[in-house]
C-alpha cells in the first residue's frame, strides 16, 4: 500500500506543474495586456509603462511564472483589482456552496443510480430493465441547462413549490438553505445518475456470471446478501474508476448550475470574473480548481485500492 | 443401489438455447445416490457434467430450460418454492468448484466467507462461528487457520483456496457434496492430496458425495459407482469394482486407454481418444460415440443403443456391440 | 469457467451476422431527424424564411401564426427562421470541432499505440495534463482571454476532445497492431507509414467515427451551454443555447421559446448519440467485428 501511495504521489507532483504552467500560460501568453485591461480606455503610455513595471509584466515570461509560483506556494494567489479581496478570500466565501451543491448532487445521483443499477442487472433483459436502460440513455442527451430550465419551469413557475433563484447560508437557515440547494441538486444528480446505472448495471451484469456468485447462491445465501455483499463491491471498481471524469463534469454542471440559480459558489465567481474581466480571481480560480480536481483524481485512487485488495497489496 | 436413497434424478434434459440452434447439454438421465454413498461421473470435457451437477443445484444458467424430477432428500427440487431452496442449499446440499480461482469472492476475507455460510444456516453468534471456521480451516489442513480468516482468497496458493472451498462446503454439515472436478485446477502433487482430504471428511461426516472428473483414476479407489457420460447422455453406469472388473463400453475402454500409465515403459506415446465428440446442436441419429467407436456396426448410425442392464441388474451400458472380453482393464 | 468463454466465442462468431440483421427503428428514425436538420440548415438562405435577425417591436412573442410559423420571439424575430439559423451553428460548430480531435488526437493515438514506448508515455502523459481541468472550465477560461467567436469556440472545443479521440485511437491500434495481418505485413518488409495506413487506419476508422459522432452530440452540448450562459457565440447569432438562455427570461408567460429549442437540441443530440452507439457496438473491436 505504502508503494502504492509513494507511486501515485510521485505521479502528482509533475501533474501539479504542468497545471499551474498551463494556467499561467493561458493568462499571460495569450493576446491582450493586462495593464491595458486594468486601466481601460484612458490608459496613455506612461501609465501603462508604470503599472507594467510595477506588477513586473517587463520582466522574462520564465522569470515571472518562478515569481508567481513562488508567491502562489506561500499562499498568496493575488488580489482582484476590482473588489480588492484577495483570490483565497473570495475562494473560501463561495467554496462552501459549492461543496454542499456537489455533495448533494453526487448522493442524489448515487441515490437515483445505484439502486436502480441492481434491480436492472438483478432482473436484466426484462422490461423494467430496457426501460431504465432507455431511459438512462435518453437522459444522456439532456444537457444540464435543459433540465435545469424544465425543472424551473415544472417546480418553481407552474407549481410553486421550490424557489428559483437564490440562496440562504445553512448557518442562517438550515431549511431555507435546502430548499434553495433542491433544485440546483437535482439538476446535477439528473445529469448524473444515467452514468453511474449504465456502468454499475453492465459491471454487476457481468459479476452476477461469475463462479463466487454461483457460489454464493450455493451457499444458500439471501439475494440481497449476494446482491450487496457479494456482486456490489467488486462491480463498484469501474464506477469509482470513471468517477474522476464524473467529478470533471459535476464542477462544469455547478458551474452552469450555480449561474442559473445564482447560487454564489466557485462557478459563479468563475463566470463573474470572466464577464468582469478580472483576470487575476480568473487565474486564481482555474489553478484552485485545476488542482483541486487533481488531487481529487489522486484521492479516487486510493479508494480504488481500499475497495480492491489486490491492488492494495501490490498484486496486478 | 441398496441403502436409502438421498438423491435421485429422473430422465433429466437440460437445453440451451445458442445462436446456432438447441444445444441439450443432459439428455435423459437417471442417477441415484444413496445417503453416505460415493457416485462418480466420468466424462470428456464438455460432455455436460457440469451442467448435470447444475441441474441438481439448481443452478442453471437463466436461459436453460431443465425438464425431469430431482428428489433429494424426499423433496422434488424442481417444484421447492425459492426460499425453501435457498435453506437447503448450502446447508445439506453442498458444492466445491472447479476452479478455486474463480469461486472465491476476491473482495471478502477467507473469514467472511465461511463464517456468513455459517450463520446463514446455523444461527451462530460471531465468536462461535469464528471458533468454526478455525476448526473447519484447521480439518483441511490450513496452517495457521486463525491469521487465514483475515486473508484474502489472492493471498493463498490454488491448492489452499480449494481446501477454503471445501471447508466452506462442509462447514454445515452437508448430506451430500458434489465436488466438480475438484483437482482439475490444480498441481498434480497437490490432487491427490485434495482427494484424500475429500474422502477422509466424508468417512468422518458420514455424507454422501458426488465426485465429477474426466479421469478414470479418479473414482477408481475413491467411489462406491460410477456413471460414465458421454454427449450429454449416461453410457455406462456400474458399481466401480464391476466397472473396472469389465467395462462393456467402447467409450469407457476408450477413456481408461487414454490415462497415462505409471508402470508404461518410457516413450511410449500416450494413446489420445481418436477424433472429437459430436457438435452437442447437432445430435447424431445413432450412437453419440459411433464415429470415434472402433466396434461400430452399420446398426450404430441408424438406431441409440438405449442404456440397459445385460446379466447382473447393476451394469448398465449404452452399446449394441458390447466389449466380451476382459480387454486390458485391469491395468 | 469454461462455460462463460463459451458463450463470448459463440457471440463473436454471430457477429457478423448481427451487422447485417436490421438497425431498428430508432436508428432510422434518429437518421431521418439528422437528415432533416442538415438539409434545413444547408439551404437556409433559400428557404422562404423571414430574416432571423429582423426585429419586429409590434409582435413581440408573437402566437403561432401563417406568417410567423412558431411565432416570435422577446425582440420579435421569427423563431422558426433563428431555429433554423441556430441549427446552422450548432451543427457547424460540432461537427468542425471535433474533426479537428479525430485528426490530431486520432494520428496521436495511432503513433503512440504502433511505436509505443517514450513517445506513447510522452502523449499519454501530455494527455493527462488536458484531462487535469474540468473541460467547461478551461474552455471558459480560454474563451474568457481569446474573445468569444465561433472560431475560437471551435479550437477550444476541439482541442478538448483531443484526449478521448487518442485513446480510442491508441485503444484500438493496440489490439490490431497484435493481429496476423499487421505481423504478416511487418515480416514482409512493410515500412512503417505503409503498415500505418494501409492497414491500420482503415481499421481504426471505423471506431474512430462512432466516436466521432458522440463528440458531435458532447460538442453541442457544450456549445449550447457556453451559448446559454453568454459566452459562446456571440449576439446577435442565434444559436440553441443562446436562445434557451434568452428564453429562459419568459419561462412563465411564453415558455416555448425555451422549449421550442430546447426540443430540437434534445433531438439532435440524442440522434448522434443514438447512431454514434449502435456505430460503436458494432466497431467494437473487443467483440471481433472487424
Ligand atoms: N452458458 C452456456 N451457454 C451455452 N452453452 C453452454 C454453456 N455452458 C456450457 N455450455 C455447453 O454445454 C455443454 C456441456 O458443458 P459442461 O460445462 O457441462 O461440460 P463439462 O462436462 O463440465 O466439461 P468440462 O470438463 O470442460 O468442465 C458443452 O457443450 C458446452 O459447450
Ligand atoms: S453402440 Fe456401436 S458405436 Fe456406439 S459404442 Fe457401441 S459399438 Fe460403438
Ligand atoms: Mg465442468
Amino acid at each position: 500500500m505504502a508503494f502504492f501511495v509513494a507511486r501515485r504521489l510521485f505521479y502528482l507532483l509533475p501533474v501539479l506543474i504542468a497545471v499551474s504552467l498551463l494556467t499561467f500560460s493561458i493568462a499571460s501568453l495569450l493576446p491582450g495586456d493586462l495593464a491595458y485591461t486594468i486601466l481601460g480606455d484612458q490608459a496613455t503610455p506612461e501609465n501603462v509603462a508604470a503599472l507594467r513595471a510595477d506588477m513586473g509584466l517587463d520582466q522574462p515570461i520564465w522569470w515571472r511564472y518562478l515569481g508567481w509560483l513562488g508567491n502562489v506556494l506561500q499562499g498568496d494567489f493575488g488580489r482582484s483589482f476590482r473588489t480588492g479581496q484577495t483570490v483565497l478570500q473570495a475562494v473560501a466565501e463561495r467554496l462552501p456552496v459549492s461543496i454542499e451543491l456537489m455533495l448533494l448532487a453526487q448522493l442524489g445521483a448515487l441515490g437515483i443510480g445505484v439502486p436502480l443499477a441492481i434491480i436492472c442487472a438483478a432482473r436484466s433483459g426484462g422490461p423494467f430493465d430496457r426501460f431504465m436502460t432507455g431511459s438512462a440513455f435518453g437522459m444522456l442527451s439532456v444537457p444540464t441547462f435543459l433540465s435545469a430550465i424544465l425543472l424551473i419551469y415544472l417546480f418553481a413557475v407552474e407549481l410553486r413549490w421550490l424557489p428559483a433563484t437564490g440562496y440562504i447560508p445553512f448557518a442562517e437557515d438550515p431549511l431555507a438553505n435546502l430548499r434553495f440547494l433542491v433544485l440546483p441538486a437535482l439538476t446535477l444528480a439528473l445529469a448524473e445518475w444515467p452514468t453511474i446505472m449504465r456502468v454499475l448495471r453492465s459491471d454487476m451484469i457481468a459479476t452476477l456470471q461469475e463462479d463466487y456468485i454461483a457460489l454464493a447462491k450455493a451457499k444458500g445465501l439471501t439475494p440481497a446478501r449476494i446482491l450487496f455483499v457479494h456482486a456490489l463491491k467488486p462491480s463498484s471498481l469501474t464506477l469509482v474508476t470513471i468517477t474522476g471524469i464524473n467529478i470533471g463534469r459535476l464542477i462544469g454542471g455547478a458551474v452552469i448550475v450555480e449561474t442559473i440559480f445564482a447560487l454564489p459558489g466557485i462557478g459563479r465567481l468563475l463566470i463573474g470574473a470572466i464577464l468582469t474581466r478580472d483576470l487575476i480571481i480568473l487565474q486564481g480560480v482555474v489553478l484552485l480548481v485545476g488542482a483541486g480536481f487533481v488531487i481529487m483524481n489522486f484521492l479516487v485512487d486510493m479508494l480504488y485500492a481500499v475497495l480492491d485488495p489486490r491492488i492494495r497489496h501490490g498484486h496486478a | 443401489m441398496t441403502g436409502n436413497t438421498l438423491l435421485s434424478v429422473e430422465d433429466v434434459i437440460v437445453d440451451l438455447p445458442t445462436p446456432r440452434g438447441n444445444l441439450r447439454a443432459v439428455d435423459r438421465v437417471d442417477l441415484t445416490v444413496g445417503t453416505g454413498r460415493t457416485l462418480g461421473i466420468v466424462g470428456e470435457s464438455g460432455c455436460g457434467k457440469t451442467m448435470l451437477s447444475r441441474a441438481v443445484l439448481q443452478l442453471l444458467p437463466k436461459k436453460a430450460k431443465l425438464s425431469g424430477r430431482v428428489m433429494f432428500d424426499g423433496q422434488d427440487l424442481l417444484q421447492l418454492p425459492p426460499e425453501k431452496l435457498r435453506k437447503l442449499r448450502g446447508r445439506s446440499l453442498a458444492v466445491v468448484f472447479q476452479d478455486p480461482m474463480t469461486s472465491l469472492n476476491p473482495v471478502l476475507t477467507i473469514g467472511t466467507q465461511l463464517i456468513e455460510t455459517l450463520q446463514e444456516h446455523l444461527e451462530l453468534d460471531d465468536a462461535t462461528a469464528k471458533k468454526r471456521s478455525v476448526e473447519l480451516l484447521a480439518a483441511v489442513g490450513i496452517p495457521a487457520p486463525e491469521q487465514r480468516l483475515a486473508q484474502y482468497p489472492h493471498q493463498l496458493s490454488g491448492g489452499m483456496r480449494q481446501r477454503v472451498a471445501i471447508a466452506i462446503a462442509l462447514s454445515c454439515e452437508p448430506k451430500l457434496l458434489i465436488a466438480d472436478e475438484p483437482t482439475t485446477a490444480l498441481d498434480v502433487t497437490i490432487q491427490a492430496q485434495i482427494l484424500d482430504l475429500l474422502a477422509r471428511e466424508q468417512r468422518r461426516r458420514h455424507m454422501a458425495m458426488i465426485i465429477i472428473t474426466h479421469d478414470l483414476g479418479v473414482v477408481a479407489g475413491r467411489t462406491d459407482e460410477v456413471a460414465v457420460m458421454y454427449a450429454g447422455r449416461v453410457v455406462e453406469r456400474a458399481p466401480t469394482p464391476a466397472l473396472f472388473k469389465r467395462m462393456r463400453m467402447p467409450y469407457t475402454e476408450a477413456l481408461l486407454a487414454a490415462l497415462p500409465k505409471l508402470d508404461a515403459a518410457p516413450h511410449t506415446p500416450l494413446p489420445a481418444i481418436s477424433g472429437r465428440p459430436p457438435d452437442p446442436t447437432r445430435p447424431l441419429q445413432g450412437c453419440s460415440f459411433s464415429p470415434r467407436c472402433r466396434y461400430a456396426v452399420a446398426r450404430c448410425q441408424s438406431e441409440k443403443p438405449p442404456l440397459e442392464a445385460a446379466e447382473t441388474s447393476a451394469h448398465q451400458f449404452a452399446c449394441f456391440h458390447p466389449i466380451e472380453t476382459h480387454a486390458d482393464a485391469n491395468a | 469457467m469454461a462455460t462463460l468463454e463459451l458463450e463470448v466465442v459463440e457471440e463473436a462468431v454471430t457477429q457478423p451476422a448481427r451487422k447485417g440483421r436490421r438497425f431498428g427503428m430508432l436508428f432510422w428514425a434518429a437518421i431521418g431527424w439528422m437528415t432533416f436538420v442538415f438539409a434545413v440548415a444547408i439551404f437556409a438562405t433559400v428557404l422562404p424564411l423571414p430574416s432571423p435577425t429582423d426585429m419586429d417591436m409590434l409582435e413581440r412573442r408573437a402566437p403561432f401564426s401563417a406568417e410567423h410559423w412558431l411565432g416570435t420571439d422577446g425582440l420579435g424575430r421569427d423563431e422558426l427562421s433563428r431555429l433554423i439559423y441556430g441549427a446552422r451553428i450548432s451543427l457547424v460548430v460540432g461537427l468542425c470541432a471535433p474533426v479537428i480531435g479525430l485528426t490530431i488526437g486520432g494520428a496521436l493515438g495511432m503513433l503512440a499505440g504502433y511505436f509505443r514506448g517514450r513517445f506513447e508515455s510522452m502523449v499519454v502523459g501530455s494527455m493527462d495534463v488536458l484531462l487535469a481541468f474540468p473541460p467547461l472550465v478551461l474552455a471558459l477560461a480560454v474563451t474568457a482571454y481569446l474573445g468569444q467567436s465561433i472560431f475560437n469556440l471551435t479550437c477550444i472545443l476541439g482541442v478538448l476532445g483531443i484526449p478521448a479521440f487518442m485513446r480510442v485511437a491508441r485503444a484500438a491500434t493496440l489490439t490490431l497492431a497484435r493481429r496476423e495481418f499487421v505481423i504478416a505485413a511487418q515480416a514482409l518488409g512493410a515500412t512503417h507509414t505503409r503498415i500505418l495506413l494501409r492497414e491500420l487506419l482503415p481499421n481504426v476508422i471505423l471506431p474512430l467515427f462512432a466516436f466521432f459522432l458522440l463528440g458531435v452530440a458532447i460538442t453541442i452540448v457544450v456549445e449550447g451551454s457556453l451559448s446559454f450562459l453568454g459566452l459562446g457565440v456571440p449576439p446577435p447569432i442565434s444559436s440553441w443555447g443562446s436562445m434557451i438562455g434568452e428564453g429562459r427570461e419568459s419561462l412563465d408567460v411564453a415558455p416555448r421559446l425555451a422549449f421550442l429549442p430546447a426540443a430540437a437540441m434534445f433531438l439532435t443530440v440524442l440522434s448522434f448519440n443514438l447512431v454514434g452507439d449502435t456505430l460503436r457496438a458494432l466497431t467494437d473491436p473487443r467483440q471481433g467485428a472487424l
